[in-house]
């Protein structure tokens, strides 16, 4: 049985390690990269976002929040306090759990979509703080972030390195972090999944009546994976803000929060690997639209729409499913048999 | 003092009155598809965008804004017959991110058509404002306020005294049963969309003079629509009209007496607030779990 187990689901993180490296190679400009280690840090969070929706059967429509409050929390105590990058990290990391656990616990006690509710509320009110409140948070003009410091070492794109001899542009080293993260992110998502928690979840999700006859405490673990997913968001905001070095309140926007959930959806709920694709296409579109300038909006609405009517379990799932028809019955069966 | 607030007021309810029209339009289909439509507020600016257009070709007001109306159910017609039903059998999220996919689409329409600037249209009166005790209400208020009254109770009467009214109710209590009966229900579904978008280009229209209108003015109003809905528990119709009214009203008083910035939190608070202590809204019914 594991053994039969085994070639279906261990391959993915070396074969995502494997394209994350060999990416490089066919990135012709710095410009490319940048957007290979935007998309890097930002699927990372999406992969987080997966665990709450795609295994807890849960839709955070606020997510973009918790993302924006690492990114400020990052960029705040760095910049106007000095502080170095990963304490500041911790602790946004740690406001956004303390949020997500005070806004989580009474409200995933009830059945239903009304987390949804609760966390298009919170994302919209800190989005507000944070366009208002300018003598902390630069407003709507922004804020200007500091290099990231690992260990006493500053990490800026604009510098190069030496790496064993090798000279390494800041920009590419970036990538390779932001790459590591993902990679990261994925392998404790992976963990989680199989873990007692997963299995927990996963029975939530099919019947939480059922799975609370069986004895899970399922507003326990809800509310578990809720703030797990928040944390992953606010620890790639902070690596997001150092890396790109000016934060908007656009990152805790609303709009920021429903390209999140389009990623997860649009890629394959539950799925891993299938949220990441999402995050890569949702990412790529824009790139790929700007040749269409006023209509890009609409294009872009209209992709995602088309996308979601023909495939509604998302591209992944969907691409797979139909891989498996393809190899499962002979090209010879009969027409007309489904 | 006193007419200071009831100046709040005044416009505190005039706004009220087009979130209950868009929170209507919201309860609408989510009573009949368990869809949350945030395309719904997309139908306010289609409303009050084309109204304007068609007043600067010289076209004379009312049947600009039945024209206006008219487009808006057409296009919530097509939203319900090319994009929800084709899906139908999808996740509730997957048919929400389909709606969020139809708003952009729409969005990026209006700015193609109408650019991206704001559009002024003329209040429906040629007096511009009255005085009640002091405080100057606006007329273009009265006419939002009596257009809503208007809409709600002809909503009222079509759903206790019309067999297609109460075909839709039947559908949204028991959408099998209601097949069961004969009751079309994909039609049923297609009216509600329809219906929905009718009340919200009412809503665009009738609000576009005092707020002046954009192509993405749908964001906002569809979000505080949605929040009057669920204030007044997701699904009923007297809870969308208090819930707007409330949210209205709470609104204008923040903006006058706490801060004018915080003005459009107010609506998000108050849905957190209500999260907490009663999570069913205010006319939410009580439901048990059929497992």
């Amino acid at each position: 049985m594991a053994l039969l187990r085994l070639p279906e689901r261990v391959p993915g993180l070396p074969v995502l390690a494997l394209v994350l490296l060999l990416v490089p190679l066919f990135l012709g400009n710095e410009f490319h990269l940048d957007i290979a280690t935007q998309i890097a840090l930002i699927a990372a969070t999406v992969v987080g976002l997966n665990l709450l929706v795609g295994y807890g059967g849960q839709v955070s429509l606020g997510h973009a929040a918790f993302f924006g409050m690492g990114a400020y929390a990052s960029a705040i105590l760095t910049g106007t306090y000095g502080w170095t990058s990963m304490p500041a990290l911790l602790c946004g990391a740690l406001l956004v759990a303390v949020l997500a656990w005070t806004l989580g616990r009474p409200i995933l006690r009830l059945k239903g979509h009304y987390l949804s509710m609760a966390t298009l509320g919170m994302g919209i009110i800190i989005a507000i703080v944070i366009n208002n409140e300018g003598w902390l948070t630069g407003g709507p003009d922004g804020l200007a972030v500091e290099p990231l410091t690992v260990l006493g070492a500053e990490l800026s794109i604009f510098d190069h390195y030496s790496v064993l001899g090798l000279d390494v542009s800041g920009a590419l080293l970036w990538y390779g972090l932001a790459a590591l993260l993902l990679l990261l992110a994925v392998w404790i998502a992976r963990n989680l999944v199989d873990s007692p928690i997963g299995r927990a979840l996963r029975a939530v999700h099919g019947s939480e009546v059922a799975a609370r006859v069986v004895g899970v405490d399922t507003a326990h673990y809800k509310l578990l994976i809720f703030v797990i997913s928040a944390v992953y968001a606010s620890v790639m905001g902070s690596f997001y803000a150092h890396y790109t070095g000016f934060i908007t309140p656009q990152v805790a926007s609303f709009e920021h929060s429903i390209e999140l959930i389009t990623m997860v959806v649009l890629g394959g709920m539950a799925s891993t690997y299938g949220v990441i694709l999402g995050a890569v296409l949702l990412m790529l579109l824009p790139q790929l639209l700007t040749d269409f300038q006023d209509y890009e909006m609409m294009m872009f609405g209209l992709i995602l729409m088309l996308t979601m009517i023909f495939m509604p379990k998302g591209l992944l799932p969907t691409l797979s499913e139909a891989l498996k028809r393809l190899r499962s019955r002979p090209a010879t069966a009969p027409a007309g048999q489904e | 003092m006193f007419a200071e607030f009831l100046q709040y007021l005044f416009s505190g309810v005039t706004i009220g009155a087009t979130y209950a029209l868009v929170a209507l339009g919201f309860t609408l289909v989510y009573n009949a598809s368990h869809v949350i439509n945030f395309a719904q507020g997309e139908f306010l600016m289609i409303g009050g965008m084309s109204t304007v257009s068609l007043l600067a070709m010289g076209v004379p007001l009312p049947l600009a804004i039945a024209m206006a109306v008219a487009l808006a159910a057409v296009l919530g017609m097509a939203l319900h017959k090319l994009a929800i039903a084709p899906a139908r059998k999808a996740d509730v999220i997957t048919l929400i991110i389909i709606t969020i996919g139809a708003s952009i689409f729409l969005r990026g329409l209006a700015q193609i058509i109408w650019g991206k600037e704001f559009h002024t249209m003329p209040g429906f009166s040629a007096a511009e404002s009255v005085n009640v005790l002091g405080a100057v209400m606006y007329t273009q208020s009265l006419w939002v306020l009596a257009v809503a009254g208007v809409m709600v109770l002809l909503l009222a009467l079509f759903f206790t005294r019309t067999l297609m009214g109460k075909a839709i109710l039947a559908t949204s209590m028991n959408p099998g049963a209601a097949r069961l009966m004969g009751i079309r229900t994909q039609f049923v579904l297609m009216l509600a969309f329809m219906l929905a978008a009718v009340l919200g280009a009412m809503a665009g229209i009738m609000v576009a003079p005092i707020t002046l209108t954009a192509y993405d003015i749908g964001i906002m109003l569809g979000l505080k629509g949605f929040v009057a809905a669920a204030i007044g528990g997701m699904g009923s119709g007297v809870g969308a009209v208090v819930g707007g009214l409330l949210l209205g009203i709470a609104e204008a008083m923040t903006a006058g007496y706490i801060s004018s910035d915080y003005k459009d939190a107010v609506a998000f608070l108050l849905i957190l607030v209500i999260l907490f202590f009663m999570p069913r809204g205010l006319f939410g019914a009580r439901v048990a779990e059929r497992v």
